[in-house]
């Protein structure tokens, strides 16, 4: 609007911005100098803000900002205050052994949180987010442990794995295939699988089931037991309780015996460090079920 | 009759007059404002209630409260650290922060009802913008002398006396601003301790910051931009014109006494002329704050500190007139005056001799505030509001828990199936020790048929009942498994509950979980 064509409010004697809206104008009040003040600082900012920090988008990259400040490089310095800050639990769960660890509260809060953190990243993909694994992956929460459960055996088996040949100190054993390798005839089979059904309290043949017993005595139980309750230091799996790895129907079991699925685990003693298995098996053992 | 010639007409003018009248550039300097001591009622009033306002601000941290060997005896102390906040008799934890965010209610509405009722009182007398202000000029003074003699001395060139009076002002403020800015901290712990560190560079830097940062906008916002907060920087001048009413007590000039203004009235009368009550001294103008003519009507800038009545009332002592010719009034009151003043139009001049008898009395028609105006929808639905909220917070207060028990069931898995059949799930269980003594809870399983319970880091058998140390003041985390034989496992999800008790003081809470089975 030119200046000879000034609108000026009649009532607060105002220049209008000319703009109008339903009758109502806008006042054209002058700011106050420092807020312009304000303004212009803000502009001096920026510009040293552009030159201090990241800013100028370019052809392959942003300029660099002479402070040198990227976020990957914050982020490797908040990482390495964190390390720090853990250093001095790990060193200490470092010195100690194992049982050790389980008996110092502060260690234990470090390392039920530090095993739990490394459980997600290395065991989840096995034995589920929760632990509670599925079939043919053990649940680590509940009281049954084919190798043992006091911490010591969750170290031992973290550390070394199950059934994994590189490591000599491996978890290992192997069970026959009874069908597959005609130890067995398809009736014993049968029926000590409903023997089994019988020790574990599940509905069975009681027939069949009397006849397994006596196989099942040759055959089985010096790797599960004479009544079934597992060997852990073979390995051999209790059999006669409520939880089944792959599965407890009679077919299921029948299966087993015939054609013996059988789980392999890595071992994580060279690849995480002494420390990390400590904390794993810490938080394993805390699950619910450790011995 | 008085001297009226003996009012000194004040060479002041509002700083707005310039925009009430011209086109504006794009920006406008700031003019300076010097403003003028006042004395009266209100100005008495104002001091007295700067001296609460600042001595609770700087005492408050300093009182001391005993609650024991395991609690801070910090009367007023706000742990951010430990998240908790103490006032008095009253320990807050994060949780109950509805305590607080009703406060803020409390504080809302309480604002809304005393704006209904008489205006900004909240920006004249209590804002710290206002009191901190007040407190700034009162040390300007103290240096460079009333108003005149500080126009004088911001004309005169730099000579080492007036540089000596700007450092000692400078310097005074900074003082302020550095203690306002020091009190503040000391809510946020153990103010002795922090006095002591702070004094000797061993405090956390936060509280250097904290102090550095209120200090700069203590001595920005109290000295230099003083008005221009208000005016500029300030929301509730936007809001308040929706808190108003045409019966809420505004500072209102009073045309329909006071005009047609006009100074040497002696000589004026002899020549025929009838002035009104106005003298048109400028004393309104020279003492306001914010630098405006309260005579150009209601305005945006006015934080209604009644310096102005003050002002006014001692030059109509001095006249001989009624005081209030500036007075707390309503809008109704002042339309109703009005339309008298102009004998009976809604428009015209002003006669003041519709307005007083031949006595010189205010004539009948002419109505003043009366305490009843106050009373009306707007402000009983307020004062109905904020002392519902009061009663309903002191209830809570007074019947609140210092016992509770939280409960997180495990997700996954949802339970377990052990070697025996039977079933398990996993909870985390929180008690919360809410006092500032270690007391032994007992945690109770209580509902689950055949159901115990056992507790990592408890060396004990499973059973339905365990007794809890919990620290004075804490939460206490337990991770807790419960399991229930095979053949009393119903199918789906079965209620109980987890019972907190603690003898002595009878407390209880119950939490009311679930425990989940296969379908």
């Amino acid at each position: 609007m030119a200046d000879d064509q000034k609108d000026i409010d009649a009532v607060s004697g105002v220049e209008t911005t000319g703009h109008e809206w339903d009758g109502i104008k806008e006042l054209n009040n002058p700011l106050p100098r420092w807020w312009l003040w304000t303004f212009y600082a803000t502009i001096v900012w920026t510009i040293g803000y552009t030159i201090a920090y990241p800013a100028w988008p370019g052809i392959t990259g942003a300029t660099a900002g002479v402070l040198g400040w990227s976020s990957r490089g914050q982020l490797a310095e908040e990482m390495e205050a964190a390390k720090a800050e853990q250093a001095v639990y790990l060193s200490r769960i470092e010195e100690a052994d194992i049982g050790a660890v389980a008996t110092d509260p502060e260690l234990v809060q470090f390392a039920v949180a530090g095993g739990s953190s490394a459980f997600k990243v290395y065991c989840v993909q096995c034995h589920g987010s929760g632990a509670a694994g599925g079939e043919g992956y053990p649940n680590l929460n509940d009281d049954d442990w084919i190798w043992g459960g006091t911490l010591e055996d969750i170290a031992w088996t973290i550390r070394h794995g199950i059934r994994h040949e590189p490591d000599l100190d491996t978890r290992f054993n192997d069970m026959p295939a009874y069908g597959r390798d005609q130890i067995l005839d398809r009736d014993q089979i049968s029926d000590v699988a409903w023997y089994v059904r019988q020790i574990s309290g599940q509905e069975h043949d009681a027939e069949a089931a009397a006849r397994g017993a006596e196989t099942f005595e040759i055959e089985c139980s010096s790797c599960h037991g004479i009544d079934g309750e597992g060997v852990p230091e073979l390995g051999g799996p209790r059999i006669n309780d409520a939880i089944w790895l792959y599965g407890g129907s009679h077919a299921e079991i029948v299966a087993q015996i015939n054609n013996p699925q059988m789980g392999v685990m890595p071992a994580w003693g060279e690849r995480l460090g002494e420390t990390t298995v400590k904390q794993l098996a810490v938080y394993v053992h805390q699950l619910g079920g450790g011995q | 009759m008085l001297d009226q010639t003996a009012v000194e007409k004040l060479d002041v003018e509002a700083v707005n007059k310039d925009a009430k009248q011209n086109a504006q550039p794009l920006y406008a300097a700031r003019k300076r404002i010097h403003p003028k001591r006042a004395q009266g009622t209100y100005r008495r009033l104002k001091w007295i209630i700067m001296a609460v306002t600042l001595g609770i601000y700087y005492i408050t941290p300093w009182l001391r409260w005993d609650r024991g060997p395991h609690a801070p005896d910090q009367a007023v102390l706000i742990d951010m650290a430990n998240r908790r906040f103490y006032f008095f008799f009253v320990e807050i934890w994060p949780q109950e922060f509805i305590f607080i965010a009703g406060l803020l209610v409390m504080a809302g509405v309480g604002l809304f009802l005393i704006t209904s009722v008489v205006g900004r009182a909240w920006c004249g007398y209590t804002c710290p913008q206002t009191v901190w202000t007040d407190l700034f000029l009162v040390v300007e003074r103290f240096f460079e002398g009333d108003r005149n003699a500080r126009i004088k001395l911001d004309q005169e060139p730099w000579t080492g006396s007036k540089i000596t009076k700007k450092v000692a002002k400078h310097s005074t403020w900074l003082i302020i601003a550095v203690a306002t800015g020091g009190a503040w901290i000391f809510y946020f712990a153990d103010a002795p301790t922090l006095a002591y560190d702070f004094a000797t560079g061993q405090a956390p830097f936060i509280a250097y910051a904290t102090v550095a940062v209120l200090t700069a906008t203590t001595y920005i916002f109290g000295g230099i931009m003083r008005e221009q907060v208000c005016i500029y920087m300030c929301p509730w001048p936007r809001i308040q014109a929706a808190m108003l009413d045409e019966n809420s007590l505004v500072v209102t000039y009073n045309d329909w006494r006071g005009e047609p203004r006009m100074r040497g009235q002696k000589k004026a009368k002899a020549q025929g002329l009838v002035p009104g009550d106005c003298v048109d001294c400028n004393a309104c103008v020279a003492v306001c704050p914010t630098g405006i003519d309260i005579r150009d009507g209601q305005q945006l800038e006015c934080i209604t500190c009644a310096l102005c009545i003050d002002a006014c009332d001692a030059v109509m002592d001095k006249v001989g007139h009624e005081r209030g010719l500036i007075s707390y009034a309503t809008l109704a009151d002042y339309n109703n005056n009005m339309r008298v003043a102009m004998g009976g139009e809604n428009s015209g001049t002003i006669d003041p001799s519709n307005v007083r008898d031949q006595n010189g009395k205010f004539v009948d028609a002419i109505r003043g505030f009366k305490w009843r105006e106050m009373l009306r929808p707007r402000t009983i639905i307020y004062t109905a509001a904020w002392a519902a909220i009061g009663v309903a917070l002191l209830i809570a207060l007074g019947t609140r828990d210092r016992l509770e028990v939280n409960v997180l069931h495990d997700r996954n898995p949802v339970f377990t199936t052990l070697s025996d059949g039977s079933i398990r799930n996993g909870y985390t269980v929180k008690i919360l020790n809410m006092v500032a003594e270690p007391r032994t809870i007992t945690l109770t399983l209580d509902g689950l048929p055949g159901g115990v319970m056992a507790i990592n880091g408890i060396d004990a058998e499973p059973g339905t009942s365990f007794d809890i140390p919990v620290e004075p003041d804490r939460l206490r985390p337990l991770r807790v498994f419960v399991s229930q034989p095979r053949d009393m496992v119903a199918p789906g999800s079965t209620p109980f509950s987890f019972i907190v008790e603690e003898g002595e003081a009878g407390e209880t809470d119950i939490y009311n979980a679930n425990f989940e089975a296969p379908e």
